[in-house]
């Protein structure tokens, strides 16, 4: 089934403006489908209202629209340019929203365009709740019991069928006034005795809380042959009640036997099936009960969203490239893997490694905000890591955000472990830390569970870093066996220096005279059953790195790592362009960042992509492996951001070219 | 915590990986393969179709979940040395009864971790599958001369006969659930439970003999179908069992088979059997179903597999008739299902039982019930 003909023309809705829960994972998206559309020779037709995107570049559509997303626009961009189809899977909710209206207002109709990537009836299947649990019901998987109440007696033997807690949702209230969540009888009371009256029918919808219980995303993909593969699978490390955007999560799933793991894909689909979602992907939230194991679907998008940026990045499946290819008529045994070239995209991606992303927020800019993490998301961006063990890679991923702070440490700690578990039990940005820090001074694996939910898996794994760092510290000598060994758990030269009493330098030195480096593994889909062709590497302490030499001369781009306030996409921009500009001139182009809802992070963007932490001892193994390998010319620093900025000096000093203008450094160099 | 890697494996071709003992010390010598699947490790240790291999886990973490009775596809672990990049300090799953270690030791099965396991199946990949050795303690000090020497005297696995030790040594049955729809005689060349769990959640009454078993006592109950199970060992050494086979053709019976068995079935045809390189080991895997076009993601275990032409309608060069390959492996096409055109008979090369795995390819356990049907229909004819 090759692709389809008669669709000559595509409009693709971007995403608009940045907003917490809908950031650069667009444009990368959106620049994958542009690109893949036009090398099949469809004529490309972009809107998009925000600017600083690659996509909204001339190079990427053929007719591209910087306007706002709204159904008049997008009504007079059809009238003018009269596409085929309209592909409203890749834009975000935003996208999907436009989608609907000009369904709604007859517009689709009118000009003859077919929705493509997904149909009207998949979007609305995904939105409505009730239908969407009926479908669920209706696949033989389960979601959460739930009753209607008109009286507080009626509430009341209500929540004795199911239990405290119990959330409680006043009917047809604006913005959920009057919802929240009743612990005992007397929170049930007071909530939903406020909720009755609040209410204008004197109704409450009380739900079986699934607060505390394992969270679980698929990321599935299915072709109009119904061929259906899961790409990835997400575990949530912050149990159900902290907004997956919001949460530390890790691919793949590392709690589940194989017999839980292939229920969930069982449901997941039936779901895609029943949902109707047949030329592209979707992705699945699940809640697991962690003492029966007793699953509920939580909720389905049918679109590309965070979480499949991240699952692309996280397995070297393209979410977004596939999406695009299969909404134009291939199916997925007609797509080759990118990173193998010889096999099909017809299979399940496999890791050999342990991914890890860990949000990025900017509580500190609002001082007045609520840290609490809840179900409506309050991060800004993120930063993912790939090491060989879940310890590797939250280690890592932790130090790529960049904050002080933000990785575990063994200095003094003014509290005890019991204010420490005290304030670990209410989620919070910084929640992680202040539980290692809880275990470091004495708390258990049951009592931080008590506290948090997070899997004992997990806590033991922060356990074994707070044992580890002590042998560390307490060791004789910083000799090769110790060295290793804090290398092969993830720890930095500056963790080691502060376990030691030493200064990062010298940590670094030492290790660097024991011929201490880490060698660099290969992403490739497949734990290496086929020889990977695409270079995309993370860092690990092992026996044997997959750096291949090269003859031409590189560049390396720093990237602008996680995006925060005032570092937005807008340097994963000028990075990217540097990149195409490097590679026109005859660079090799290497880039390196932590930012998995980027284009700098594309695969295909340069030459070689290195996923690591922008510190500068991540950034200088890069360097020292790929000097080994050929001649690295220099290091692009200036693109991005503060970010890329911050390491100048440290590189300099390490006596690595600086390319590009000096002065931007600080006058004491 | 800290301490040096004081175990190493060893590669016949001299490649050596050192790393930390787990599960039994000693050591131990096998075929060394690997194996991709992320979930499942219970259900790929306890496949008998691993007896004689050293199993690499590609996937880093292992144990996390423990052991449970339920997910045990024998009733021991099979592979002769386990290798992983960490084994769980702890086991975390509601279902989890005991620890990976302590089936490890109950087994008496030599580990070792902390190994870069990637480095080695890149090895693998490029070089083949190969005898290797664990050796941990005393003997991880020998001279690695003498350590290559050692597994280079072990028997390799091209023409190894193990359906034997894997075998059940008595024959017993399990009550299809529900409806019967019929009678299936298993030949127990490695089977797994899920197998058997398939065929009797589909109303299949069935009787499991020893690999050893001549037909008159295969065909005593007078079964409505014959089944030949996965197994480990190389398939040009069961002439015993392809004869077996060739008597069931002859007579008609409903026939189905995996893995060892579909090899089983390819020889009895009269189509050669050949080593791959590395084999097909995870649960990922591409295959499509060229009747239905549609393509199925299934779990693989194999390191033999069928040679015969994947296009087209051929002639049984064992003069079984016309045949033809049903199933293909898009990564590497190669044969995954066999089906005769002229008899009863299919087979496939990958696991539908999956356990551990996607039940995509789950339906031809249906076609089996199909199969018992449509035949009763034509004798009645």
């Amino acid at each position: 089934m090759p692709k389809r003909e008669d669709i000559k023309s595509v409009l693709v809705i971007g995403s608009g403006p940045i907003v917490i829960g809908q950031a650069c994972e667009f444009d990368y998206s959106g620049t994958q489908a542009c690109r893949v559309l036009r090398s099949e020779g469809v004529r490309v037709i972009l809107v998009n209202s925000n600017p600083a995107t690659i996509m909204t570049d001339p190079d990427f559509a053929d007719a591209t629209y910087i306007e706002p997303i709204t159904p008049q626009v997008i009504e007079a961009i059809i009238a003018k340019e009269r596409p085929d189809a309209i592909l409203p899977t890749l834009g975000g909710q935003t996208a999907l929203n436009a989608a609907i209206s000009l369904h709604e207002a007859g517009i689709l109709e009118k000009y003859n365009v077919e929705l493509i990537g997904a149909k009207v009836a998949a979007i609305k299947a995904g939105e409505d709740r009730q239908s969407f649990k009926e479908l669920v019901l209706r696949s033989g998987a389960d979601v959460a019991k739930s009753l209607i109440a008109h009286s507080l007696e009626d509430v009341l033997e209500g929540a004795r069928v199911l239990g405290y807690p119990v959330v409680v949702r006043p009917s047809f209230t604006m913005g959920g006034l009057g919802s929240g969540i009743a612990f005992n009888e007397e929170d049930l009371i007071r909530i939903a005795g406020a909720g009755l009256q609040a209410s204008p029918t004197t109704e409450v919808l009380l739900e079986e809380s699934i607060l505390g219980w394992k969270e679980y995303e698929l990321e599935l993909m299915r072709d109009k042959a119904d061929n259906t593969v899961v790409v990835c699978s997400i575990e949530n490390v912050d149990p159900v009640g902290v907004h997956t955007g919001d949460s530390i999560t890790v691919a793949p799933a590392l709690t589940l036997t194989d017999r839980e793991y292939q229920r969930l894909r069982d449901i997941g689909i039936d779901i895609i099936r029943a949902v109707g979602v047949d030329t592209g992907g979707c992705n699945i939230q699940f809640a697991v009960e962690p003492n029966t194991g007793r699953v509920i679907v939580i909720e389905m998008n049918p679109r590309v969203s965070r979480s499949s940026a991240l699952a692309s990045k996280a397995t070297g499946f393209p979410i977004a490239k596939i999406a695009a290819k299969l909404a134009i008529g291939y199916t997925l045994d007609e797509i080759p893997n990118d990173i193998t070239k010889v096999t099909p995209a017809s299979f399940e991606p496999t890791l050999d490694y342990v991914v890890v992303k860990v949000p990025r927020f900017a509580f500190e800019k609002f001082p007045a905000a609520d840290n609490t993490l809840t179900t409506t998301m309050k991060s800004v961006g993120e930063a993912m890591a790939i090491g060989r063990t879940f310890g590797q890679a939250l280690q890592k991923a932790l130090r790529s955000l960049e904050r002080r702070g933000s990785s575990f440490h063994w200095g003094e700690q003014p509290f005890s472990k019991d204010e420490l578990l005290e304030t670990s039990k209410k989620p919070t940005d910084g929640r992680i830390v202040t539980l290692q820090q809880a275990m470091r001074m004495g708390a258990t694996i049951e009592e931080a569970f008590e506290a948090t939910k997070i899997d004992p898996w997990f806590l033991e794994q922060i356990q074994y870093i707070n044992m580890a760092a002590n042998e560390i510290a307490n060791a004789d000598k910083l000799d090769s066996t110790v060295l290793t060994f804090a290398k092969e758990n993830g720890f930095s030269d500056q963790q080691i220096a502060q376990l030691r009493g030493e200064t990062e330098q010298t940590i670094r030195d030492t290790r660097h005279k024991l011929g201490i480096r880490p060698v660099f593994k290969t992403v490739d889909t497949c734990a290496g059953e086929f020889p990977a062709l695409t270079p995309y590497h993370y860092s690990s302490y092992e026996q044997q790195t997959e750096v291949r030499p090269s003859t031409d001369k590189k560049v390396i781009i720093i990237g602008s790592g996680p995006n925060r306030i005032g570092q937005g996409v807008e340097f994963d921009y000028s990075c990217v362009h540097a990149s195409f500009a490097l590679s026109d001139a005859g660079f090799e182009t290497i880039m390196i960042n932590c930012n998995p809802e980027t284009v700098s992070t594309d695969y295909d963007t340069s030459d070689r992509l290195y996923f690591e932490p922008l510190t500068l001892e991540d950034v200088l193994e890069v360097i020292h492996a790929e000097s080994q390998s050929g001649d690295v010319i220099g290091v692009v620093v200036q693109l991005g951001g503060q970010t890329a900025l911050g390491l100048a000096q440290g590189l300099a000093t390490a006596g690595i070219p600086i390319l590009g203008t000096l002065t931007l450094l600080k006058p004491s160099w | 915590m800290i301490r040096d890697k004081d175990s190493v494996l060893v590669l016949e071709d001299g490649y050596t990986f050192p790393g930390y003992s787990f599960g039994m010390g000693g050591s131990t010598l096998g075929e060394i393969v690997f194996a991709t699947g992320m979930s499942g490790y219970q259900e790929t240790l306890t496949d008998p179709s691993y007896a004689g291999q050293i199993v690499v886990q590609t996937a880093p973490h292992i144990g996390n979940t423990g052991m449970n009775d339920l997910d045990e596809e024998s009733d021991r672990i099979w592979v002769s040395g386990y290798v992983v990049k960490e084994i769980s300090r702890i086991d975390s799953n509601f279902r989890s009864e005991r620890s990976l270690e302590a089936d490890l030791l109950r087994d008496q099965v030599v580990g070792i971790a902390g190994l870069d396991t990637r480095a080695l199946t890149l090895h693998l990949r490029n070089l083949g599958v190969m005898r290797a050795g664990i050796f941990t303690g005393e003997e991880a000090h020998k001279p690695i001369s003498d350590l290559v020497e050692i597994v280079r005297a072990s028997e390799p696995m091209a023409g190894r006969s193990l359906s034997d030790v894997v075998s059940t040594k008595k024959t017993y049955k399990v009550s299809g659930q529900g409806e019967i729809q019929g009678k299936v005689a298993i030949l127990d060349l490695g089977i797994k439970r899920s197998t058997i769990e398939n065929m009797a959640a589909r109303g299949l009454d069935v009787i499991v003999y020893p690999a050893q078993v001549d037909v008159e006592t295969l065909l005593e109950e007078h079964p409505d179908a014959v089944f030949f199970s996965n197994g480990p060992g190389d398939p040009s050494t069961a002439d015993k069992q392809i004869l077996l086979l060739q008597e069931i053709l002859r007579r008609g019976i409903p026939f189905f088979g995996i893995c060892f068995g579909n090899q089983l079935l390819g020889r009895a045809l009269g189509f050669d059997t050949y080593k791959l390189a590395f084999g097909h080991r995870g649960i990922n895997q591409p295959v499509i179903d060229k009747r239905s076009g549609k393509v199925e993601v299934t779990a693989h275990n194999h390191g033999f597999a069928v040679k015969m032409d994947s296009q087209g309608v051929i002639e049984s060069p064992a003069g079984f008739g016309k045949v033809q390959v049903s199933h293909l492996c898009l990564n590497d096409n190669v044969v995954e299902g066999i089906e005769c055109l002229d008899l009863p008979a299919y087979s496939v090369q990958y696991h539908p039982e999956a356990a551990a795995g996607p039940h995509d390819a789950n339906y031809l356990f249906d076609r089996l019930v199909q199969l018992i049907e449509d035949t009763k229909m034509d004798k009645r004819k």
